[in-house]
């Protein structure tokens, strides 16, 4: 029997039929695509009315098989398919056709977009006959989550959600938890101390009942899928028994070696090679380098173990691999420090007193090398004068496009602090001051009363090289100033370059794993810009912080409460609707020839070795289609997308409009003659 | 099998003749097909004449098994005169399902074709530069000589056909499986392949794992494992993509499928298939690296993918022969 097909044109307003002669198209699918039994047009699709007339059709007219062609299915796939159920018919027979982004928004020319909208809703209209009927599955959500980074994103989210009583396993690569925070001295606008308001979460998180801390781990591997991910992780052998260790210090007061410390002190600074990271770390339990350590690299000393009151120093340890399972993951992952090397006009790496804002930052920290004095490279000469150039490797389409947007209110705390510490002159070159959030243009006014030097314009180099006696033994920085208009040389004895935050370096490959993809400049991809920006296109995967873009503290904190607050939704839910948009395997043709087993993205393949045949886990799949197009013979059929599906899509799209219009003219002659 | 006797007409165009000998590899049971079949028309083992079958009636032989594809007019007129003449019209090995190796030429024009036949090869002597004509005069009068076509056609795309016969040649046992159905009348629906729905692997007595492919080698350059999967050996084994039936001949000898039985059912692309097969398993996510190991590996993509289905897959002449593609 023929289906009975109704074909629904939406206006979107104007948005569609401002460029696309809607009545049209509806009126030309009526009269000349076979089986159609109601074709309209209609102002608004989407509104109840809308849906309604759907429903009422589907009653009424019988009608067994729908096309809307209207937005993008990520908009109202799912409205029109429950308009469909609710009218008891099964939302997969339910198509929908893009005619807003692939034709109105897209097009100019109305004549050639009302064409093209004739040929997508002819394609879909093909396809939606041959669609089947198809059952959603449920999987329970695994209510214990993963959160993958301990700064104060990952912290915060750890936090909310073990306070309402959910397991949390929270992975930190560090031997601590705290992120970059940990390394600051001050936090804008405020000027609260940071380690004053970042170790309490930190020490909560420490001993939270519901958090497992994996510190010195890495996640090695993600399984499965919404509800019910399996993870390996990796915790890297710190060579210091876990509960032995009390992490009373003494293993690393004794050590007799000592090394530039490049992640916590950013270079500035000196740990041993037992070392916990900062005083406050949590979990207190150093870790062996071994790439520096004396017994690892020369095969003597042990002074740690002789040391250590609760013998807890095991030179013998292996990494561990151990296997979690959780409902859902957020990814808080954090940035890395761009390299200013790369930018060699600011002398960053041959001119001694040229800092990174770390590095500055750490000079800052009463808790740092200098104890918080601001001094130049020697260690001990307090600069008379300092310049902080913005924008070092953003806002620069050599390195990075995007604005780091954090580092201008940065840099007005860090002038800040040179004036309270010293008896410096504090230049800060700038593109734009952007102070755009509460209290921070007030900072920025405050500062400009303290006496804070600003020079609008981008800094064309730092050199060491004296033109006349004043910039004798200086370094000068050049720059136009933009709102003098002239070009000027400021001679100073310390030079800040404001860096670039940047995705960290195994961004992406950390992201793979976990069916997530970054944007161009290398953040996390988030579901929606707008309107989901802690959710990714994975379900199951969140994202919160920087490791999304570029953001300051309590923009990450307002991510990490948020991504955690869509995990309890879904905890709270208990399961989770599984698409049936699947792929089978015809066990009969399939030859087990294992083409299709490493490919897929979710593991949702397994090899029966007795029967030599491999099968789909239905459960996992997400019907991405992979195996389908992989499989040589031709065997794997992806459920709504199958090869008769797609050819009578094609044939459709492929409708020729130069054909039909002749014939249609000659009709409309043959007719007024 | 005591119906009365059917009649059967055997018919080779455009092919090597290895399907001719491939239908005697079925021994003594050909014996049985003479008891069930008067043979009407075989030109390859018996004299028999084109205007005996024009004077038959429509449909009058029951069965035609046409081997070899369709390059000139004389191979066109017998194709459609058998189809007319036949009820059943089997496509009977690689030539006449997909092409095969004839049908290689399609990567060439007619031009290149009589160019490389009567100039270029070494063993050729044509100082005249004589190449042949659909017309010479003589002082007898014209002569005529079949029309060569630019493009080498399949069967199917020039007529009508019932039923598939796949491989270079068939496999005698798949030979009389078929002509057992036909004689019981258990053929599968029309414009189906007559044979197995799963591929060379099924077959294939190796041991597989989880395939990733870091190099490809070309058959001299290794001497493989005799146990473990080809393809996993980095040798280009069509036997993924390709349909069951020859009980892996090749493989089991050491030698990778070659892909004469053609894609499994439903395929629509042979090569297509399999490129894509492979393209997922390279062992690389560096777009050169993948580049490298494509091009030092497979240097000759049609050859390796589309050795035998290069006429019927949905590649499309890139060069036709500027005087048109010589069908009226």
């Amino acid at each position: 029997m023929a289906e009975r097909v109704g074909i629904y044109v939406c206006h979107c307003g104007s948005n569609i039929a401002g460029t696309v002669d809607v009545e049209e198209v509806a009126r030309w699918a009526g009269q000349h695509i076979k089986d159609v039994v109601v074709s309209k047009d209609y102002k608004f699709m989407c509104s109840s009315l809308g849906q309604a007339m759907i429903e009422e059709d589907i009653k009424t007219k019988g009608l067994t098989r729908v096309v809307v062609a209207a937005c993008s299915p990520h908009l109202h796939e799912k409205t029109f398919r429950r308009a469909c159920a609710n009218a008891g018919l099964n939302p997969y027979l339910c198509q929908m056709t893009n005619i807003r982004e692939h034709v109105s928004w897209v097009c100019t020319d109305k004549a050639a977009g009302t064409e093209k909208a004739k040929a997508l809703v002819s394609a879909s209209a093909e396809r939606v006959k041959y669609q089947r009927p198809l059952e959603p599955m449920y999987v329970d959500v695994n209510p214990a989550t993963l959160v993958v980074g301990g700064g104060i994103a990952g912290l915060q989210a750890a936090l909310e959600l073990a306070d309402a009583g959910h397991p949390v396993y929270l992975v930190e690569r560090e031997p601590s938890i705290g992120g970059h925070m940990a390394q600051f001295d001050k936090t804008f606008p405020t000027l609260d101390c940071s380690a004053c308001i970042l170790t309490p979460k930190m020490s909560e998180a420490g001993q939270h009942e519901n958090i497992t801390l994996l510190t010195y781990s890495e996640l090695e591997e993600v399984s499965g899928s919404v509800g019910g991910f399996t993870v390996k992780i990796r915790k890297k052998a710190r060579y210091v028994d876990y509960d032995k260790c009390t992490g009373c210090g003494i293993c690393s007061e004794k050590c007799p070696r000592k090394v530039i410390d490049t992640v916590f002190e950013a270079g500035i600074g000196e740990r041993k090679a037992i070392y916990s990271p900062f005083p406050q770390a949590v979990p207190r339990i150093p870790v062996i380098d071994v790439d520096s350590c004396l017994y690892f690299t020369r095969g003597k000393c042990q002074v740690c173990s002789k040391v250590c009151p609760t013998n807890a120093i095991d030179y013998e340890q292996k990494d561990e691999l151990i296997e979690v399972k959780v409902g859902n993951i957020i990814l808080a992952t954090g940035w890395k420090l761009f390299d200013c090397a790369r930018m060699p006009q600011y002398g960053y790496g041959r001119l001694a007193n040229v800092f990174t804002n770390l590095e500055f930052e750490r000079l800052c920290n009463a808790a740092g090398p200098t104890n918080g004095k601001i001094v130049l490279r020697d260690g001990k000469t307090e600069p008379k004068s300092v310049a902080i150039i913005h924008c070092v490797g953003s806002r620069d389409v050599n390195y990075n496009e995007g604005c780091s947007a954090v580092c201008c209110m940065a840099a007005l705390k860090l002038g800040h602090l040179v004036l309270e510490k010293t008896n410096a002159e504090v230049y800060s070159f700038y593109i734009d001051m952007r102070t755009n959030q509460k209290m921070y243009e007030e900072f920025y006014q405050r500062l400009l009363a303290e006496g804070m030097h600003f020079v609008r314009g981008k800094v064309a180099e730092v050199t060491d090289a004296a033109r006349n006696p004043d910039e004798q033994g200086k370094l000068i920085v050049q720059c136009e100033d933009t709102l003098l208009g002239r070009q000027r040389r400021i001679p100073v004895d310390m030079v800040v370059l404001m860096s670039a935050m940047e995705p960290q370096a195994d961004a992406k490959e950390l992201g793979l794993k976990c069916g997530i993809s970054c944007s161009m400049a290398g953040w996390y991809t988030e579901r929606h810009p707008k309107l989901d920006p802690v959710a990714t296109m994975t379900d199951g995967v969140f994202v919160a912080g920087v490791c999304q873009g570029a953001k300051d503290i309590p923009a990450s904190v307002a991510q990490g409460a948020a991504a955690a607050a869509r995990v309890q939704g879904m905890i709270t839910k208990g399961r989770v609707m599984i698409e049936p948009i699947v792929a089978t395997i015809d066990e009969e043709g399939c030859s087990g020839c294992r083409i299709c087993n490493n490919l897929c993205p979710y593991n949702a393949i397994e090899f029966d070795e007795e029967k030599k045949v491999s099968r789909v886990i239905a459960a996992l799949c997400k019907g991405c289609g992979t195996c389908v197009a992989a499989c040589p013979a031709g065997v794997i059929t992806g459920a709504h997308f199958n090869n008769q599906q797609i050819f009578a899509e094609i044939e459709g799209a492929l409708w020729d409009a130069a054909a039909a219009k002749t014939e249609e003219e000659t009709a409309t002659q043959s007719v007024s003659a | 099998m005591s119906k009365a006797k059917g009649k059967l007409a055997v018919y080779w165009a455009a092919s090597c003749g290895g399907c001719d000998i491939a239908l005697l590899a079925i021994d003594d049971k050909i014996l049985k097909v003479s008891e069930a079949f008067d043979v009407v028309f075989w030109p390859c083992a018996a004299d028999g004449k084109v205007h005996d079958i024009e004077k038959m009636a429509d449909g009058e032989i029951d069965v035609c098994l046409f081997n070899g594809g369709i390059r000139t007019s004389e191979q066109e007129y017998m194709a459609q005169l058998l189809r007319k003449k036949s009820k059943v019209l089997v496509a009977f090995g690689s030539c006449a399902h997909e092409g095969c190796i004839p049908g290689l030429a399609n990567l060439n024009n007619r031009q290149e074709c009589f160019d490389t036949a009567y100039r270029d090869t070494p063993s050729t002597e044509n100082p005249q530069n004589v190449r042949p004509r659909h017309e010479t005069q003589v002082p007898e009068g014209t002569l005529y000589l079949p029309v060569f076509y630019d493009t080498l056609k399949t069967l199917d795309q020039t007529v009508p056909v019932d039923y598939y016969l796949p491989g270079c040649p068939p496999e005698a046992d798949r030979i009389w499986d078929a002509i057992v159905a036909i004689l019981e009348g258990k053929l599968p629906p029309p414009g189906s392949v007559i044979g197995s729905d799963t591929t060379v692997c099924d077959e294939c007595p190796r041991k597989r794992t989880e395939k990733k492919i870091k190099k490809f080698h070309r058959t001299w350059e290794i001497i493989p494992d005799p146990d473990t999967c080809l393809l996993e050996q980095g040798l280009l084994c069509m036997g993924i993509a390709t349909r069951a039936g020859c009980g892996a001949l090749c493989p089991q000898v050491n030698s990778p499928c070659i892909g004469c039985y053609g894609p499994n059912n439903d395929v629509k692309d042979h090569g297509a298939r399999m490129m894509s097969a492979l393209a997922s398993v390279i062992d690389s996510q560096d777009p050169g690296e993948i580049q490298q190991i494509i091009e030092e590996g497979i240097p000759d993509p049609v050859g390796s993918f589309y050795r035998f289905g290069l006429a019927h897959s949905l590649l499309r002449r890139g060069k036709l022969a500027a005087d048109g593609n010589g069908h009226k």
